[in-house]
């Protein structure tokens, strides 16, 4: 089996799941996305490039790069960890919000508005305080919590005029009062394979913005709603933040599909790459489906659709 | 493939500081010990480091 790991810059994560693919003996390329090219209207000759792969995995830093090569790859027939619909979905705080909706999966509620007057009108119906996220984006950055209608209006116009076009597309999410902790758990295919604490005395609990971890026992219930989250999205390995809500109990923020984990191993003592390469070889020798530990026909609906065989998801 | 590591000392391209550098790849993101400058290894042979890109828009999980 011959795997391609499209990757942007050696961070921890990437020098990890490199060594564990070494460890295992796999044959892999490193693809660097700063040299690639595609030539994506070949239909012969340079169609089959990277067709000699049985898995590509991803792990660029950019959105947009990982969205595209992984669009790319599939469209070809190639399978890839994770799909383009993955990346989709859980690249846009919105996408991944209406599919969540769409599996019924216990969420924060959330409203979407085009303008100032409307997200103004938007976040009053909600209620202070509000989270007010870029659809896009990652790390915590540009996160706002407003308390007030002050706040609100200065923000929403800072938006407006300082911001490129999707800032003016307003995610608007009810703020949930959480015990200065959130939850990172990390599925691979039909498992939630570990899940960590994000203590911290901010709001903003991203381990990238200084929350400690510590490990965070995985129950039936944790596992269930990480599970039909990430089912929701498309599957495949993804981290998925929660949210423990007073009344209503776990509540999922946010799924993210190219994860990091560096700061999860130590606690959780679950070697992580490890179960990564697990995934990417039975993705490689039994198909996407399978390797999630999907029957065929649970497929989600959403699917490339591949220029060779069809459907490239499977 | 084999992964292809190497060890050695290079100049921190922020404070001019020698640098340990210890079984580092090509495009790994480090830290300079003295400053704390993010860098990149962008040459593995001479080592060599770069000041690592700065965080785009777009740049996450």
């Amino acid at each position: 089996m011959k795997i391609g790991v499209i990757y942007s810059r050696v961070r921890a994560e990437e020098k990890l799941l490199f060594t564990a693919l070494e460890q295992r003996g796999v044959d892999f390329d490193l693809l660097d996305d700063q040299e690639m090219i595609f030539d994506i209207t070949a239909v012969q000759g340079a169609a089959e490039q990277y067709s000699h792969y049985d898995v590509v995995v991803e792990r660029c830093i950019n959105h947009g790069r990982a969205l595209y090569s992984l669009r790319i790859l599939n469209d070809r027939g190639i399978s890839t960890v994770n799909t383009a619909q993955v990346a989709d979905v859980c690249g846009n705080k919105l996408q991944t919000t209406s599919a969540l909706t769409a599996a019924n999966v216990p969420q924060p509620r959330v409203l979407i508005a085009y303008t100032p007057e409307s997200a103004l009108r938007a976040i009053e119906e909600l209620g202070y305080p509000v989270v007010l996220k870029p659809s896009v984006g990652s790390w915590g950055r540009l996160l706002s919590k407003i308390n007030d209608r002050d706040a609100a209006e200065a923000i929403l116009e800072h938006k407006e005029v300082l911001g490129s076009y999707h800032h003016s597309i307003f995610y608007i999410q009810e703020y949930i009062a959480k015990p200065e902790r959130d939850i990172r758990a990390f599925v691979v295919g039909n498992e939630t394979i570990c899940a960590i604490y994000r203590d911290s005395a901010h709001w903003i609990t991203n381990t990238a913005r200084g929350g400690k971890s510590s490990n965070c026992v995985v129950t039936p219930e944790l596992n269930d709603i990480c599970l039909r989250a990430a089912k929701a999205v498309g599957g495949g390995v993804v981290a998925i933040d929660v949210f423990e809500d007073p009344d209503r109990g776990f509540l999922i923020n946010e799924v993210n599909y190219t994860m990091e984990f560096r700061n999860s191993i130590a606690p959780t003592g679950v070697d992580i790459p490890a179960r990564m390469v697990d995934f990417i070889l039975k993705v490689g020798k039994d198909g996407w489906a399978a390797a999630n530990g999907w029957q065929h026909d649970m497929q989600q609906p959403y699917l490339p659709v591949s220029l060779t065989s069809g459907v490239s998801a499977d | 493939m084999a992964l292809k590591t190497v060890s050695g000392v290079a100049e921190c391209p922020e404070c001019f500081a020698e640098i340990e550098l210890t079984g580092v790849m090509q495009n790994e993101i480090t830290q300079c010990s003295d400053c704390g400058a993010d860098l990149e290894v962008v040459n593995i042979d001479p080592l060599e480091l770069a000041l690592a890109p700065e965080e785009e828009e777009d740049w996450g999980e």
